[in-house]
């Protein structure tokens, strides 16, 4: 045998080897207790304060803790704190202007060292230190003060009366980080901490073992956790890339991960691989709404440097600001269709912006469910607005023709496809228009395609809000939030409306504790934005997420972290 | 050829900073924002904070300045300090390039992803070679012979459909239905025993495979009509009538001379081993420079994108360079100086 054969002979032989070991390893403890999680966006940093991206603050939820987190239904339940301060329990200052929380005695990070409520005023501090760029800097509003009483008691103290307090360290996006760890990162330093900001210590469940930017986490349970027993899982690799299509067949065909998140995709799509019986998919309905916002400036383009400024009101748009235009428009429109098409289980027609939480979702709007085009142009013909030869709408040389945009995502070109057909049987015509996202939403000052900026007549877009209360989303709407120069078009009154009741509402909001006049405030301030149409609601949106069948205790949160109660998952 | 290789490297001094500046102003033009992809739920004024601690606040020349020092002093610095774990200076006090996502080194994140991009991409074009170099000799020497007419389909079918089909097809038929194969790739693999490397070897089939159609079917049609050219010349029938074996006249004599333009086109093609197969490593996961380059480019984190496409561009400039030398190498006519 000459030594060419000898070497084949020998390749072969290893291979067979290979083969016959790779296959004849029995499925053992260690992977049953072991989770793979699949996000389709990677994660790029484990600090949630430096992120804001929802998957960055997701995969560090399992590793550092807040002082509370949101249910699935939106109540509120304590983690690192031994109970939710109230006005009934003195948690909450009569003046409505500080909030005292006790933490639960004997908490340990997972390095061994107690929790005290001086890691919580630091983490407090870390993120209000003006150098940092924090993202999660609005939940730190107003807030003039944070302080450790003592070992186990911090005391928030802010500038106004809050009636929702609950800001600072409610929710994975303000959670606790370890003084120790983090004390030569306040500040601008903060962008230098690599190494904690890719393995922050935590009192979570979960330790990071390793940590790959934009790629894979490896982490191990936390021996330290407070709950004994728990977590049940021994290991868990959370991986990130690819796209969400592709993350929902790992899970639901080919069953090589536990669970993936935020699977945006075709419903028929989805429903071909739930036919695969190996998982199933969760929706969760948090605040999302997909809505239009009516643009109630001039966008004319001849108007320059004045193009969709409120100014004081001088500058109203030639038809939108008709409310007959405006209901007809959304009479038009036949919800459930774009539920259907768009969304599947994963979308529900909705009249309100503020669809949740229940207490404060408004009945008054109901109607707009059911299309009527016959009342709208019933609507239209009684305002004047004629057909002309091409079947579009005149009234005094001004045309019911709609320029309409949005991001670029296939869900989005697909909805508005169909809006455009159901204004054609009304008599208005509409041109269809898409932008990137990054631009749509980036906020440029110097760019003429952003949402603020608002050079349409209509746009399309989903927006919710932090946490279950809407005080904040709420008074975006406020007359003087209205986009402009004065403040770099970063205003958040988009659709250029104003009310004088709102604005009073506003003021009355933030001042009203938890309770049945905070609710009706909030319900009278949804019914007047939707009712004059300055928005219209479409779809409430769920978050998809998609388990395997052999995962158990998942309970799918809209309102805080998916990952929120890991500790529990088992199979 | 000494003083070629110092005259070519000194006009790559300025290609390469004009180059560096087109690329940092075309991305400072486009209209995109590191804040883009955050929830909306995160108000205006927080937004404008984040891009200030990222250093957007500063005007373009300034931010353009202190990339070049990062880059051009303050990398190698540090990688010189590393390599022979030294300290040059303040070196705590010396800025790195830091990508605004992970706010984490730029070149450490590179570094850790090259081992995924050389092994799968590298393996394809490895394959890639060792596919086309057989298929094109057989079919420039038996041209229009089944074997030609099969192997000029399938180099059509590589030619034409593109990887992220090919890609899929091969996911839907491996992993859906026959689950043979994983569907995505996990980087922390490590290969320690001969089971863990037959894990490898199933994790990388399917990138690799799947590339390698794609490199193979170009390289084999260059090979082929680079042996076709040759097999018609005198020298040929010289060799025959010399009374040579054919097969030293096709392996020794012809495939010599031919892989002289094949040599070059491979040399050429290994930048782009570096940059990745940016859509074959989205579909499977990989992870690797590619994936880096568009997760990078969506989320607008600038300096990330800046240093490796550079990078890139320094490769390409090598590689161009050594192709020239390769050439003068292997045809001893061609004299540079």
């Amino acid at each position: 045998m000459n030594l060419r054969h000898t070497l084949s002979v020998l390749a072969v032989l290893v291979f067979v080897a290979a083969f016959a070991r790779g296959n004849s390893e029995p499925a053992s403890q260690v992977q049953d207790r072991h989770l793979n999680i699949l996000y389709w966006q990677a994660v790029s940093i484990l600090n949630p304060y430096l992120s804001g991206g929802t998957k960055d603050i997701e995969a560090a939820s399992m590793v550092v803790e807040p002082l509370a987190h949101y249910d699935e239904n939106g109540g509120m339940v304590p983690v690192l704190a031994a109970e939710i301060p109230t006005l009934e329990n003195g948690g909450v200052a009569k003046d409505l202007r500080s909030v005292t929380w006790k933490l639960k005695p004997d908490i340990t990070w997972s390095d061994g060292t107690p929790l005290t409520a001086h890691d919580v005023a630091f983490s407090g501090a870390y993120c209000r230190h003006e150098e940092a760029g924090c993202a999660a800097l609005a939940s730190f509003a107003d807030v003039s003060a944070i302080e450790a009483l003592d070992d186990h008691t911090v005391r928030i103290t802010f500038k106004v009366a809050k009636p929702w307090p609950y800001g600072p360290f409610v929710g994975s996006l303000s959670p606790i980080i370890q003084r120790q760890q983090f004390q030569d990162c306040l500040g601008a330093r903060a962008q230098e901490c690599t190494d904690q900001n890719f393995g922050p210590i935590g009192t979570g469940p979960f330790k990071v073992d390793e940590f790959r930017a934009n790629d894979v986490i490896n982490y191990s349970a936390n021996a330290r956790f407070r709950e004994p027993g728990k977590p049940w899982f021994r290991t868990a690799t959370f991986k990130g890339g690819g796209d969400a299509a592709s993350a929902a067949r790992a899970v639901l065909e080919t069953g090589e991960y536990d669970y993936a998140w935020n699977l945006q995709v075709e419903p028929e799509v989805l429903e071909r691989m739930v036919a695969a019986r190996r998982g199933e998919l969760l929706m969760g309905f948090g605040s999302q709404v997909e809505r239009l916002i009516v643009n109630q400036t001039n966008d004319d383009s001849s108007l320059g440097d004045q193009r969709s400024l409120y100014l004081d009101g001088t500058n109203p748009h030639p038809f939108l600001s008709d409310p007959a235009v405006r209901r007809a428009l959304s009479l038009a429109i036949d919800r459930q269709v774009l539920v259907e098409v768009g969304y599947g289980a994963a979308g529900r027609t909705t009249c309100n912006v503020l669809p949740a939480p229940a207490a404060y979702a408004s009945a008054a709007n109901e109607a707009c469910k059911t299309p009527d085009p016959v009342e709208a142009n019933r609507l239209l013909d009684e305002a004047g607005w004629a057909r002309g030869g091409d079947g579009v709408r005149t009234r005094d040389g001004v045309r019911l023709s709609i320029l309409y945009q949005t991001s670029t995502n296939s869900v989005r070109q697909g909805t508005q496809a169909l809006i455009k057909q159901m204004w054609e049987a009304i008599g208005v015509e509409t041109e269809l228009r898409n932008i990137d996202a990054a631009v749509f939403f980036g906020a440029d000052p110097a760019s003429p395609d952003t949402f603020q900026k608002f050079y349409a007549d209509i746009e399309m877009y989903t927006n919710n809000f932090q946490g279950t209360d809407p005080e904040v989303y709420m008074a975006g709407w406020a007359c003087d939030q209205n986009p402009g120069p004065h403040n770099q078009w970063l205003g958040t009154n988009i659709p250029r409306g104003c009310s004088d009741e709102y604005d009073a509402l506003v003021e009355q909001f933030s001042v009203t504790p938890p309770g049945e006049d905070r609710f009706r405030i909030a319900k009278r301030m949804n019914d007047i934005i939707v009712q004059n149409q300055f928005v219209i609601p479409l779809i409430w949106r769920a978050t998809v997420s998609a388990q395997s069948s052999s995962l158990k205790g998942v309970r799918m949160n809209p309102w805080d972290s998916e990952l929120w109660n890991i500790a529990d998952w088992h199979r | 050829m000494i003083r070629f290789i110092t005259r070519r490297l000194m006009f790559a001094v300025p290609t390469l900073i004009a180059i560096s500046f087109a690329i940092f102003a075309l991305l400072d033009l486009a209209p995109n924002d590191p804040t883009g992809q955050l929830p909306l739920t995160i108000p205006p004024e927080v937004r404008a904070q984040i891009r200030d601690s990222l250093g957007l606040d500063q005007p373009f020349h300034v931010r353009y300045a202190k990339w070049m020092e990062q880059f051009f002093v303050n990398e190698p610095l540090n990688l010189l300090e590393e390599a022979f774990d030294i300290e040059i200076g303040a070196s705590s006090e010396r800025p790195r390039i830091r990508s605004w996502a992970t706010r984490s080194p730029v070149v450490d994140i590179i570094a850790e992803r090259m081992p995924q991009t050389l092994w799968v991409v590298g393996m394809s074009y490895v394959f890639g070679i060792l596919i086309a170099v057989p298929i094109g000799v057989i079919s420039a020497y038996r041209q229009y012979s089944w074997f030609d007419q099969i192997g000029t389909f399938i180099s059509m079918v590589g030619f034409s459909v593109p990887t992220f089909f090919t890609g899929l097809l091969a996911i839907i038929l491996f992993s859906v239905m026959l689950q043979w194969l994983p569907s995505i790739y996990d980087t922390t693999h490590e290969v320690t025993d001969l089971s863990s490397f037959w894990v490898q070897v199933k994790q990388m089939l399917m990138p690799v495979m799947v590339l390698a159609l794609y490199n193979a079917a170009q390289l084999s049609r260059f090979m082929r009509s680079a042996m076709l050219d040759n097999l018609n010349l005198d020298y040929v029938r010289t060799a025959r009538s010399k009374g040579l074996r054919e097969r030293a006249v096709l392996l020794i004599h012809v495939l010599r001379n031919s892989m002289i333009p094949v040599v070059t086109m491979i040399a050429l093609g290994v930048p782009t081993i570096f940059s990745g197969a940016i859509i074959t490593e989205q579909i499977f996961r990989v992870n690797g420079l590619g994936q880096l380059l568009i997760v990078a480019i969506q989320g607008a984190d600038i300096p990330l994108v800046q240093t490796l496409t550079f990078l890139f561009a320094v490769l390409i400039v090598l590689f161009n360079l050594i192709a020239d030398v390769l050439y003068g190498i292997l045809d001893p006519r061609i004299r540079y100086d």
